[in-house]
């Protein structure tokens, strides 16, 4: 049985646990110092031994992507934390940021130092206006005990944090996108190359990071390289929040070792809503294709989820038991992804609008058996075929539920009408609820 | 060593070989797969693409299978369709495009079909039908039949972007090329993306489109200066590139289908660089014009000018046939009573009288005739009528310009071209307002930007300046001689780089010692000068001898030599040596008496300074040579109507010196001038040889250019002395706005609409020394201007009103050119 490991969340549930004081009480900042007596090169070196991998979805190991950059050239570069987390599903960067936000600014303070950044952004979602107090705070409490700005503890080393709140858009999430959005322009992903390491934010160099990422290098700094690859499995190393929800007992987050199972995680929460079995779930956010029971026993790390033909992604795990219709679920995902598509390339902006009037139609009885071919065909000129991974994204959870439960789309068609019990799948008083919780 | 290898290194260009559809090709390194299959005749179906726009990538249409190779020297294939419009070749590469990938070919029809769901079917009543390029490419990678059978989205239609600019929105693809133009090359950002998903929307601001949500915007996002939404130069460029019916132009939609259009290309009459164009006529009539592509001068772009400024020639008053004044009235007649009559009145005009000396003639030519004219009416001053009084300058002009043109402009053949602006380090503009005054000649400027200093002499930086990123000198109207020989010690180094460029525009002879300075700039700096007028005709009137000191191939008509070469190859004994005088001279003289007969072309009354009513009452005998019933043709006593540039053949010589031959495009009777000349000539007994285009050209090409000791001395004038504008004075600047009331864009309403308003310039000290807030008033003894007032970061003492726009006739009006001093004073 694998436990839980809480490194980020270990403060959550302390008394004004997003203060200086608590997090410091907690040995929060003792890593800032030991990083800033370190050398810069060996810090990348040790992210790149620790085997940390972006959690941001795509894994791609944080100390190489930090090695990217060019050698320093006299000119600024920046470090972008990506906290523009909003994709369906995903919910451990807000709460991270809303509890302990010292362990981002920390984590910024030593990857600013280990790239050679003296101006650091952090992106954040312009909804939760909430969690932008918070960073605020937290950013103006380090300034305050010298954890920012000039001569940083004596070292000589300079750094401003700049929190951005966003207007709202998920295509902000998209690490170019997200540039062009916070140089002021408007949120569209950038022809790549050149990436951000070679020019970034305002063409300069520049790491852009997920929160978590940034947030797990004080502890490996803290606790040593060989702590953090004894959690997880051989290439998916450390420990990683796991985010519950849906019909689950106890919904929340989960802070594992990555490879643990969903069989153990559900242990942990409760199980599924009781009277209930599993009938689907997304391993990680909606833009991952949809698992089943099948999957309860697959590690969840990067190289088994996908070996399944999921994605490991931000580890939101959705669960969805046998009252859900799965037609109603992706239906409503995919309305999402139409507005939410940016609009720049014609598969995402034109496939989605489209996608959506078809599981409209299917959903209400109106669909036809060509309308289901019709789906996969339309996904198929979207994948691989756009601008940026959105567009992928998209069409994942349409393709794998129509692969899993074709028979629940035809009887759809057949039946002239969706064949579930809406109010059963609620977690609210159906009935009760305004018209806009019906959808 | 081979030859080759003997060129130097910059020009060995690295190239890249790759296989394309299993045929190899070697291209450039940094070249787009997109560019390498067309190399090879292997066309790519696109829509964002554009070869003079930076790739985008949006619309996804010409994505093609690659395989390169990896690290290992093996053949990787890419594991998804790359758009080949954003890709470059690399060695070994090796591209499948939808001819030979299946996969390349589904994800092209792929993306067809998603381009089409929401397009309407409206093709049969759309402009761009019959030449769209969705239209053809759903035709050649399309499915045969649509399987969308929901909602298609819907705007409101059509959405006026300006007043000469609409946008049909649900046909829009929003390939972003209008957008990226915008930006890019006219640097007029007035239209963007808003709104996303299938909502995305080409638009001016829309605070409806971008929905606020309860917020407001800061600030007048929404209009320009000018209190336009969408007012741009090279606006109608958009609708050129636009792939498909989405933008169009008030004046052509629903004209026409292009499949009954004819198409000839021409040059566009309306600036001196010669720019391409392709005019559409159905029937006799132009229909609209597009901008043809000329690598070494236009590019792909043309101004909104050239596009839309045709309408002037086939207005009610286009005159047909003959006039002659009988008691009184201006009567059509027929050709040989008109010349009759013309020649006649020209022979009594300037009679030997009983007593006294005989009246002379003068001949008046406006900037806007062909090489050829010019020409003809040069030949027909010297030869016929026996006076150098012959001026084609219908503007304000000087003898130190002349001397100037004489001396480094006229028989030099090439100069500084459009390349060579382009890859100047520095460029200094001396009396030259880049996108007022020249056109495409600011897009080659500004495709510089950023890797060219660009230094303007001016009394403040307008906007045309500003998107040049230049710095401004700042110089009061007529001191720019005092600037150009103060220059900082830090722009005379920019402009001693290797390419430097002095350009000077005609209004540099507003200002008495600029040329002498400027010629001296260039002799200290090592810096190369061009002369920018803004006419189509004014470079190629100084090669043909329109000026009065100037003869055919920049010789100088008070060299005796030079005469006497002239006068022995138009086979007559000699040609006049009494000097001439020029447009504002022979006015002048005209309105003194001393000028009997005045034979006039091209020329509007309203753009000259002197009083031209006056100075045509005073003259006997006045000849009209007109397209259009003008201001001067209804004073004239015979007028002669000629063709406009689309009905005749002929020449202009852009600024460059580059010669831009055009056909006929129109085949009508109208006659060039030349021809017109001819046949007057032979009415007043002499052979001109000017009837035919390929006459006047070889006579041209015999004479050449000017020999050693045949060339006007370069100028020496003494800078002007500042003016000291008395209380309630300020000192005049002014220039034409490329869209205003000109008389080549008469009858384009829409066209007009995209002019900027006509505002006053001061500075805030210049007003509230003169007491001005809202409106001034300016004034000279001729008559005033009133216009709004707009405050500028500009030189103090100095007033800046637009030469002729609505409102500001300031020839007409204030009888007064740059320099000038006006008398000012704020109005409620």
């Amino acid at each position: 049985m694998t436990e839980l490991v809480p490194v980020l969340s270990a403060t959550w549930a302390d008394e004004k646990s997003w203060s200086l004081d608590t997090y410091t009480a907690a040995g929060g900042y003792a890593p800032l110092k030991k990083a800033l007596g370190m050398a810069p090169g060996d810090l990348i070196q040790a992210v790149k031994d620790s085997g940390l991998r972006g959690r941001g979805g795509a894994g791609f190991p944080t100390g190489m992507k930090w090695g990217f950059l060019p050698p320093d050239d006299g000119g600024p570069r920046y470090l972008v934390v990506n906290a523009d987390e909003s994709e369906p599903g995903t919910c451990k960067d807000i709460p991270t940021m809303m509890s302990a936000p010292h362990a981002l600014v920390e984590g910024v303070i030593i990857t600013s130092f280990a790239i050679g950044c003296n101006h650091a952004f952090i992106y954040l979602r312009g909804e939760v206006v909430h969690v932008y107090r918070r960073l605020l705070q937290a950013v103006r409490e380090a300034y305050e005990a010298g954890h920012l700005g000039k001569n940083i503890h004596g070292s000589g080393f300079d750094l401003d944090v700049t929190v951005h709140a966003g207007a709202g858009a998920y295509i902000c999430g998209e690490e170019t996108a997200l540039l062009d959005s916070l140089e002021g322009r408007r949120g569209q992903p950038r022809l790549k190359p050149p990436f951000p390491a070679v020019a970034g934010l305002y063409a300069r160099p520049t790491v852009v990071n997920n929160v978590e990422s940034v947030a797990s290098v004080p502890s490996i700094v803290d606790k040593g390289v060989e702590w953090f690859t004894a959690m997880g499995t051989e290439r998916s190393k450390g420990m990683g929040l796991f985010s519950l929800s849906g019909h689950v007992t106890r919904p929340g987050q989960y802070e594992a070792p990555l490879g643990i199972t969903l069989r153990e995680l559900l242990e942990l929460a409760g199980g599924i809503r009781e009277g209930h079995e599993l009938k689907f779930w997304t391993p990680g956010g909606s833009s991952t294709p949809i698992f089943t029971q099948d999957h309860l026993d697959t590690p969840l790390d990067y190289e088994s989820v996908g070996a399944a033909g999921s994605m490991l992604g931000t580890r939101a795990l959705q669960l969805f038991d046998d009252t859900t219709c799965v037609v109603r679920a992706v239906t409503r995902w995919t309305e999402f992804y139409k507005h939410e598509s940016c609009g720049k390339c014609t598969p995402c902006r034109e496939g989605t609008y489209w996608l959506t009037q078809i599981l409209k139609r299917i959903e209400k009885g109106q669909g036809t058996q060509a309308d289901i071919q019709q789906l996969l065909d339309t996904c198929d000129s979207i994948a691989g075929r756009s601008f940026c991974a959105l567009g992928d994204g998209a069409t994942s959870s349409i393709i794998s539920s129509v692969k899993l439960f074709r028979e629940e789309y035809e009887a759809h068609v057949e039946q002239g009408g969706c064949p579930f019990d809406h109010a059963a799948s609620a977690l609210f008083e159906y009935a009760d609820a305004p018209e806009e919780a019906h959808a | 060593m081979t030859a080759t290898a003997d060129k130097p290194a910059a020009e060995a260009v690295e190239t890249v070989t790759l296989t394309i559809d299993g045929t190899e090709v070697t291209v450039p390194k940094g070249t787009l797969i997109i560019r390498a299959a067309e190399q090879i005749g292997i066309e790519i179906p696109r829509f964002c693409d554009h070869p003079a726009l930076k790739p985008a990538g949006a619309c996804r249409q010409c994505l093609v299978d690659v395989a390169s190779p990896g690290p290992d020297g093996n053949l990787r294939a890419f594991p998804k369709p790359q758009a080949s419009c954003t890709m470059t070749v690399t060695n070994g590469m090796v591209v499948n495009t939808q001819h030979t990938s299946e996969e390349a070919d589904r994800a092209q029809k792929g993306v067809m079909e998603l381009l089409l769901i929401n397009h309407p079917l409206d093709c049969p009543v759309c402009d761009k039908g019959g030449e769209c390029p969705l239209q053809n490419q759903a035709m050649s990678h399309g499915r045969p039949e649509s399987r969308f059978v929901d909602v298609k989205r819907v705007f409101e239609k059509p959405l006026a972007l300006s007043s000469e600019i609409l946008l049909d929105r649900e046909r829009c693809v929003l390939c972003q090329r209008c957008t990226r133009f915008s930006k890019e090359i006219a640097g007029d950002a007035f239209i963007d993306l808003q709104n996303r998903g299938a909502q995305q929307q080409i638009g001016t601001f829309d605070e409806d489109v971008l929905d606020f949500d309860g917020y407001r915007p800061v600030g007048a996002a929404a209009e320009d200066e000018a209190g336009k939404a969408f007012s741009s130069y090279y606006s109608g460029n958009t609708v050129q590139i636009c792939p498909v019916g989405a933008l169009t132009s008030a004046a052509y939609r629903f004209r026409s289908r292009p499949f009954d259009l004819v198409s000839s290309p021409a040059i566009s009459e309306h600036d001196s660089s010669g720019s391409a164009i392709r005019i559409d006529h159905r029937r006799g009539k132009i229909l609209r014009r597009l901008a043809d592509n000329d690598p070494v001068v236009n590019e792909d772009w043309i101004t909104d000018k050239d596009r839309f400024a045709f309408a002037w020639q086939n207005l009610d008053d286009r005159l047909a046939r003959p006039l002659v004044r009988k008691d009184g009235e201006l009567v059509e007649v027929s050709w040989p009573e008109a010349l009759a009559a013309a020649a006649a009145g020209i022979r009594a005009a300037t009679a030997e009288p009983e007593e006294g000396d005989a009246r002379t003639a003068g001949v008046l030519v406006g900037g806007r005739v062909t090489l050829e004219d010019a020409y003809a009416y040069a030949k027909l001053a010297r030869t016929v009528l026996g006076t150098n009084d012959v001026d084609s300058r219908a503007r304000a002009a000087s003898d130190e310009e002349q001397a100037f043109l004489g001396s480094a402009v006229a028989g030099t053949g090439m100069g500084v071209t459009f390349g060579d602006l382009e890859k100047a380090p520095t460029v200094l503009m001396v009396g030259f307002e880049p996108e007022d005054e020249g056109g495409v000649v600011f897009l080659r400027l500004r495709k510089s930007l950023g890797r060219q200093q660009v230094l303007t002499v001016a009394p403040f930086l307008s906007r045309g300046a500003e998107k040049l990123a230049a710095t401004l000198v700042p110089t009061a109207p007529g001191q720019e001689a005092a600037a150009l020989s103060g220059l900082a010690d830090d722009a005379r180094e920019a402009l001693s780089q290797p390419g430097a460029v002095i350009v000077l525009g005609e209004r540099v002879a507003e200002s008495a010692g600029g040329f002498t300075a400027a010629q001296e700039l260039a002799a200290a700096t090592g810096a190369r000068l061009a002369w920018i007028p803004r006419r189509a005709g004014e470079r190629g009137a100084v090669e043909a001898g329109a000026l009065p000191g100037l003869l055919p191939g920049g010789r100088a008509a008070s060299s005796k030599a030079a005469r006497a070469a002239v006068a022995e190859a138009w086979g007559v004994d000699s040609l006049p040596e009494k000097p001439g005088r020029d447009t504002a001279g022979i006015l002048a003289a005209a309105a003194a008496g001393e000028i009997g007969a005045l034979v006039v072309g091209g020329v509007s009354a309203s753009d000259l300074a002197a009083d031209v009513p006056a100075a045509l009452d005073a003259v006997d005998f006045v000849v009209s040579l007109e397209v259009r019933r003008s201001d001067i043709a209804s004073r004239a006593d015979v007028v002669l109507p000629v063709a406009p540039p689309s009905e005749k053949s002929g020449t202009f010589v852009n600024w460059e010196g580059r010669l831009r031959s055009f056909a006929t495009a129109i085949r009508t009777d109208a006659m060039s001038d030349h021809r017109v000349l001819d046949l007057l000539a032979r009415e007043l007994g002499a052979a001109l040889g000017t009837g035919t285009v390929e006459a006047v050209n070889s006579e041209l090409a015999a004479l050449g250019a000017a020999g050693t000791g045949e060339r006007a001395a370069a100028p020496k004038a003494k800078a002007a002395k500042p003016a000291k504008p008395a209380k309630g004075q300020a000192a005049l600047a002014t220039w034409h706005q490329l869209v205003d009331e000109g008389a080549l864009q008469a009858g384009e309403p829409y066209l007009a609409g995209t002019g900027r308003v006509a505002v006053a310039r001061l500075s805030q000290a210049t007003a509230d020394a003169l007491g001005v807030a809202r409106t001034v008033t300016v004034a000279s003894e001729r008559g005033a201007i009133e216009l709004p007032a707009v405050v500028t970061d500009m030189v103090d003492g100095v007033i800046w009103l637009p030469l002729k726009s609505p409102g500001s006739w300031v020839a007409r009006d204030l009888g007064a050119s740059a320099g000038a001093t006006v008398s000012v004073k704020g109005a409620e």
